[in-house]
């Protein structure tokens, strides 16, 4: 497997520039006569679709969803960054590329931070020209705030549904090229494969969610915007429906997937409070500005407080561990998310967690409310604290809350070169989906910016580049033998699932496989640890394949049909993922390996043997993949240990 | 604090978009009161399944209130008896010990069933197509700062952009109107300089749009406003109603 990352000429503030001036274009007559598929609607797709269309190109966009507009972008709360520097505080694309950079903890590639700090600016002007209602102060100029990570104020956001309102704009692009019949869309359809021919993508095998019916789509380039694969966990911040499905036939199909152990843990989620549970809520990273984190010093409090026999409330100053001021006295309550979290497990795996399973640490604003007041409190946090409420049924204002780790976005995903192609010719991977922004882990509110960055601003450039060989490309009917041996494949695959028969229905497997993955590839991992977890999912594997439950047939809507089909393929991303971070003999970012820590318990780096991108290749059914290496090399930043005491 | 709950529910099934629906009856015991609507639908299926019966399909997603996608009427009010909540939000602490649950889709000519409790929502997307946007391509705009917008202007935009595009507007109003829906949009755009431009065409083609699908005339009754998971004011329908009378007035 070749990985060229085709990182172009120049210093690096050049590359951008130099890129668009010497690629290819194509004419708008030509555009008319060329096809691409997107798969996926969030910020990422919706923007690439809308984008495409708007150019010229014939689309066909899908989504498993009712509508575009669900995407699970929507979900995201805190905002988006971008190097405006309109609080006139010292930013710089430079400044936003370099704490990228040193935030992924130095697993990024330089070109790709730089040229995504580049268009940030650009993708503020445009949600403002689609009317996104961005914060704005009295002077009626936009409003930003801080978040983690940065030492500016570089984030814009809408009250606490940033997300939201950026997808709705990217939602409503995309809905103006579907009338103008540029966009055609594909509502509760799933792709289950990626047509190779002569060795290039050349179009999906999707599946209509409603009649079961399986069609074929050809197009001269395939876009997978698909998300990323937190899901595999079963429980975490995730919709239900997000999946890591395309990016796995992605890879089986020759795409390299590059950094999957990389998965960040958010520290702020609601903790687990029951087996029914289907699904973790993130409280936003902004209410460690006024709360302050903590356990009982004395285990026997702890343990009362378990017990039901002591509230939070009783439990004196003196006898309180605010263990992230103790620990991290220069930062505080707000250390990056990869060392919050770390340190609510040690504290609670050391016997001093709360809440009934002991799996909870306090988010306290006892002393904010004294010292602002609770109409302050309310002003800034009231929507977070309804939906705790809502949630628990505990009033935070009196009572702190409960939080605890869980996992929340993954940092690695398909390999894709600097013009976001993946090692397939004609395949590009944007957003979540791809690998390449992010290193070992992401800063809030950079994950809006990806996306959008990808959609809107590169993909519209690189794949011209792509497409400029292909304007002689006729377009192909979906008869040809690779159409009609990928859709055959495909419903062998169904139909093998529907045959198993077996008395366990796909939740009931996925969270045993959830449990596994949290247990041993999750916030900190072992040797050993990684080695059982390869067993077991091996064994999970087994039992899927001879125990799983679908009721019903093939025609039709068949949602525990439609749920098989991921598991099968999130358990191959949790092997993926167990052996890559087995193999990562280091910690960094999201990943920490017990072995490789310093004597303070904090991420210890390999660089010499690890600054690179563990991209791994498919050899086949049952067959152990094999891993590549893209070497980091950091022309601009400086590579030092990261350190928040 | 946790109890266990037992409930007998009254569960809408329906195969196909053709087929005849009918009530089926489901007893379900020990149900954790902080479990949410939805976990204890999925232990509904769990059962199903366990006891070789198809599970019951309906609509979600994130699970947290903001993509749209849950989609139950519970004992007769969209999203169940609870105020501001999608069903997602919804809890089982607000069931009593025994009680009876009838669970139903959104009905509404505008939102024919699928499947079971779901239904099709793509009226709204093609409502969007026909001009819920400002006309702008990717690229070539002015910057973000170019147009100083007033903080009251981009908050009420804002509230109007909250729409989670549910239907429990629809739903819930007896004529199936979206005027609620439709309006939300059309304020949004009018009440920002970037959208304000177009903002009589755009009320014009929405609301053509609404009637040729089919959906009802609003009557006023307010219904819409008060099941609202999102508070989207009834106000924004007076603001359509100004901005539609201009169109028709350039006409």
């Amino acid at each position: 497997m070749k990985l060229d990352s085709k990182i172009p000429q120049g210093p690096m503030a050049e590359k951008w520039s130099n890129y668009k001036a010497n690629q290819k274009l194509v004419n708008p007559a030509n555009k008319r006569k060329l096809d691409i598929i997107v798969v996926g609607t969030g910020l990422a797709g919706a923007s690439a679709a809308a984008s495409f269309g708007e150019m010229g190109f014939n689309v066909k966009n899908f989504t498993i969803q009712d509508s575009p507009r669900r995407a699970h972008s929507i979900a995201a709360q805190g905002g988006i960054n971008a190097a405006k520097n309109y609080p006139n505080d010292g930013d710089s694309i430079h400044r936003l590329f370099y704490d990228t950079v040193k935030g992924g903890d130095y697993r990024a590639r330089e070109a790709n931070v730089h040229r995504l700090a580049e268009v940030s600016n650009d993708i503020i002007d445009q949600c403002v020209a689609q009317g996104v209602p961005f914060a704005r102060e009295y002077g009626g100029l936009l409003d930003n705030r801080s978040f983690g990570g940065a030492q500016v104020s570089r984030t814009f956001y809408a009250k606490g549904q940033t997300g939201q309102q950026l997808l709705i704009g990217a939602y409503q692009a995309l809905m103006r090229q579907v009338n103008a019949g540029t966009v055609d869309l594909y509502t509760r359809t799933e792709i289950v494969d990626i047509v190779m021919v002569d060795g290039k993508a050349r179009g999906v095998i999707a599946r209509d969610l409603v009649t079961g019916e399986f069609q074929r789509h050809f197009g001269h380039a395939v876009v997978l915007a698909t998300g990323g694969y937190g899901n595999a966990f079963f429980l975490s911040t995730n919709a239900m429906g997000s999946n890591g499905s395309a990016a796995i036939k992605a890879y089986q199909k020759g795409a390299a997937f590059a950094n999957p152990c990389f998965a960040q843990i958010h520290p702020t989620c609601i903790p687990v409070h029951g087996e029914f549970q289907s699904k973790l809520t993130l409280m936003s990273e902004s209410l460690r500005n006024d709360g302050r984190i903590w356990v009982p010093k004395k285990k026997e409090d702890a343990e009362a407080i378990r017990a039901g026999k002591l509230k939070p409330t009783q439990i004196a100053e003196e006898n309180r561990d605010y263990y992230l001021e103790r620990r991290y006295p220069a930062f505080g309550n707000l250390v990056p998310r990869d060392v919050a979290s770390r340190a609510a497990k040690e504290r609670c795996d050391a016997g001093f967690g709360v809440g009934a399973t002991g799996l909870a640490v306090y988010l306290d604003f006892k002393s904010a409310i004294e010292r602002l007041g609770e109409d302050a409190i309310r002003a800034r946090y009231g929507n977070l604290f309804q939906m705790y409420e809502k949630i628990v049924d505990d009033n935070p204002y009196e009572t702190p809350m409960m939080i605890y780790p869980a996992i929340h976005y993954t940092m690695g995903g398909i390999w894709v070169d600097y013009e976001l192609q993946t090692t397939v010719p004609g395949l590009f991977a944007a957003g979540e989906a791809n690998f390449s922004d992010h290193g070992a882990n992401r800063l809030g509110a950079s994950a809006l910016m990806q996306g959008l960055a990808d959609g809107y601003f590169v993909l519209p450039y690189t794949i011209q580049n792509y497409l400029a060989d292909d304007i002689s490309t006729p377009r192909m009917t979906g008869d040809e033998k690779e159409f009609v041996d990928a859709e055959n494949e495909a419903k062998a695959k169904f139909e093998k699932l529907l045959a198993i028969k077996g008395n366990r229905s796909v939740d009931s497997i996925h969270k045993e496989l959830g449990l596994v993955m949290w247990d041993f590839v999750g916030m900190a991992r072992k040797k050993e640890g990684l080695e059982q977890a390869i067993e077991k999912i091996a064994a999970i594997k087994k039992e899927f394949y001879s125990n799983v439950r679908i009721p019903g047939s093939g025609e039709g809507m068949n949602v525990e049909l439609e749920k098989a089909s991921r598991l099968a393929d999130f358990i191959e991303i949790g092997d993926l993922m167990a052996r890559d971070a087995l193999h990562r003999e280091e910690s960094c970012g999201g990943h920490f390996r017990e072995e490789y820590q310093t004597e303070e318990g904090e991420a210890q780096r390999q660089d010499d043997k690890f600054t690179y991108a563990g991209c791994w290749e498919y050899q086949g059914e049952d067959k152990a993949p094999v891993m590549h290496k893209e070497e980091l090399t950091f022309e601009v930043v400086k590579v030092a240990q990261r350190n928040y005491k | 604090m946790e109890n266990n709950i037992s409930l007998t529910l009254k569960v809408w099934r329906q195969n196909g978009p053709k087929e005849k629906g009918r009530f089926e009856t489901y007893k379900l015991e020990k149900v954790s009161t902080d479990s949410s609507f939805l976990e204890m639908m999925d232990i509904l299926n769990e059962q199903l399944i366990n006891d070789g019966n198809e599970p019951v399909a309906f609509d979600h997603d994130c699970r947290e209130g903001i993509c749209g996608m849950c989609s139950l009427y519970i004992n007769g009010r969209p999203h169940g008896p609870d105020d501001d909540v999608t069903t997602c939000q919804l809890h089982m602490r607000k069931f009593k010990d025994g009680e009876t649950i009838t669970i139903e889709p959104w009905r509404s000519a505008g939102f024919p069933v699928i499947k079971d409790l779901i239904v099709n929502r793509n009226a709204f997307d093609t409502i969007i197509a026909a001009g819920g946007y400002t006309s702008v391509s990717t690229g070539g705009v002015p910057d973000a700062n170019a147009i100083p917008i007033p903080k009251v202007d981009a908050d009420e935009a804002m509230d109007a952009a909250s729409c989670i595009g549910c239907g429990a507007c629809v739903a819930t109003c007896k004529n199936g109107s979206a005027m609620l829906f439709v309006s939300a949009k059309v304020s949004h755009l009018a009440l920002l300089p970037q959208g304000k431009v177009e903002a009589a065409r755009r009320a014009k083609n929405m609301v053509a749009k609404m009637d040729e699908l089919g959906f009802g005339n609003c009557t006023n009754t307010g219904a819409c406003e008060v099941e609202c998971p999102k508070g989207v004011s009834i106000s924004n329908i007076a603001r359509l109603n100004r901005e539609f009378l201009k169109a028709k007035l350039q006409d």
